[in-house]
């Protein structure tokens, strides 16, 4: 095939599948799909969980703050190809079982999120950023320009605050309890990181997230870090 | 007048203590305990194959009988470093309230079937 039949033919096949595509996003309606397909597994009114019955009742993160917490452009790909992100899901309590050596996640128990078309996961991601009932606790986080070695960045992490207990910094590294942070930095905003680490009571009173009075400074550093690490992580996949 | 008052009184205590311990011990220990003192209460929890200090294992009457009450109560509300012990316990206190705390210091009592100094 020459290189002009090959140009004709990517322009009559190509153009059309482009042009289904973003007529496909222009046309679902994110808001809808939210609430059919997702609302019985997220929160998308809030409050956030009252009671250990109703936290142990959650079966994916709330949602009804997403827009004060997600990045779009992560979600718009994540919805896609969505990858666990809690190890031993939610409520982790659900999904571990006794082992030899010690508890371990029962795997047969997680269920994988169901995957999205580009359409629909534009659309929905568009309709999750404007779900954003904590603009008030957004608004008291200011991140500073700064850089900060790795080597610096994991031992505020891991040996001053022991973070590492409950999250994975590698995919193989870490505790299992919470979300894995090699791919916050592409995940979350940066305020959303900083107001969740100053008081995770604020935004979810009854996660088994405990508050560790963590410093402005070390809550900055906390923040360089896990963007350096999803750098990092991206730049490995 | 004044028993209307005394009523008041007692019914908002109630409502206060209602709030402030909402939650049984068990239920809090299953929620924020088990993740790394595991299921069964023996310090295997599902976090703990990468950690440089391992979690106490709260059915060991020897190492549990060695703290008193209140070094235990302190350890929850305000972490390891509190005590000396590792950073990797952190602090309670922003999520269980007082009583919880105590009720908690009486589980792991029943955990260990044990005492200070016994």
């Amino acid at each position: 095939m020459n290189a002009l039949m090959t140009r004709a033919l990517w322009r009559a096949v190509a153009i059309p599948v482009f042009a289904a595509l973003s007529l496909a996003a222009w046309g679902a309606d994110g808001s809808a799909i939210l609430q059919q397909q997702c609302a019985a597994c997220h929160n998308l009114t809030g409050p956030a969980p009252q009671t250990l019955q109703a936290l142990w009742n959650r079966k994916g993160p709330d949602l009804f703050y997403a827009g004060n917490k997600y990045r779009e452009a992560w979600l718009v790909s994540w919805l896609q190809k969505p990858k666990p992100i809690r190890p031993a899901g939610e409520f982790y309590g659900d999904h571990i079982k006794p082992g030899p050596k010690g508890d371990e996640v029962d795997a047969t128990t997680l269920k994988a999120h169901p995957a999205l078309g580009q359409g629909e996961a534009t659309a929905v991601a568009a309709a999750l950023m404007k779900l954003k009932a904590h603009d008030d606790l957004i608004a008291r986080e200011k991140i500073e320009p700064g850089t900060l070695s790795k080597s610096m960045g994991e031992m505020v992490f891991d040996k001053f605050l022991g973070c590492m207990a409950c999250h994975r910094i590698e995919p193989d590294y870490g505790g299992l309890s919470g979300p894995e942070l090699y791919t916050a930095g592409e995940r979350l905003q940066p305020q959303f990181i900083a107001s969740y680490i100053r008081s995770p009571q604020a935004w979810d009173p009854k996660i088994w997230m405990p508050n560790k009075h963590v410093s402005d400074a070390n809550i900055q550093k906390l923040v360089r870090y896990l963007e350096l690490l999803s750098k990092e992580n991206a730049h490995e996949k | 007048m004044r028993n209307n008052r005394l009523v008041l009184l007692a019914v908002l205590t109630a409502v206060a203590g209602a709030s402030s311990a909402a939650e049984t011990a068990a239920d809090n220990y299953k929620t924020y305990c088990v993740q790394c003192h595991g299921s069964q209460g023996n310090g295997k929890g599902i976090n703990i194959r990468d950690m440089s200090v391992q979690p106490r294992d709260h059915t060991d009457a020897k190492a549990m009988s060695g703290r008193t009450d209140d070094e235990l109560f302190k350890v929850i509300k305000e972490g390891g470093l509190s005590i000396d012990k590792s950073v990797l316990m952190p602090p309670w206190g922003d999520t269980l309230s007082d009583g919880e705390i105590r009720d908690m210091v009486q589980h792991l009592r029943g955990l260990c079937k044990c005492r200070y100094g016994s």
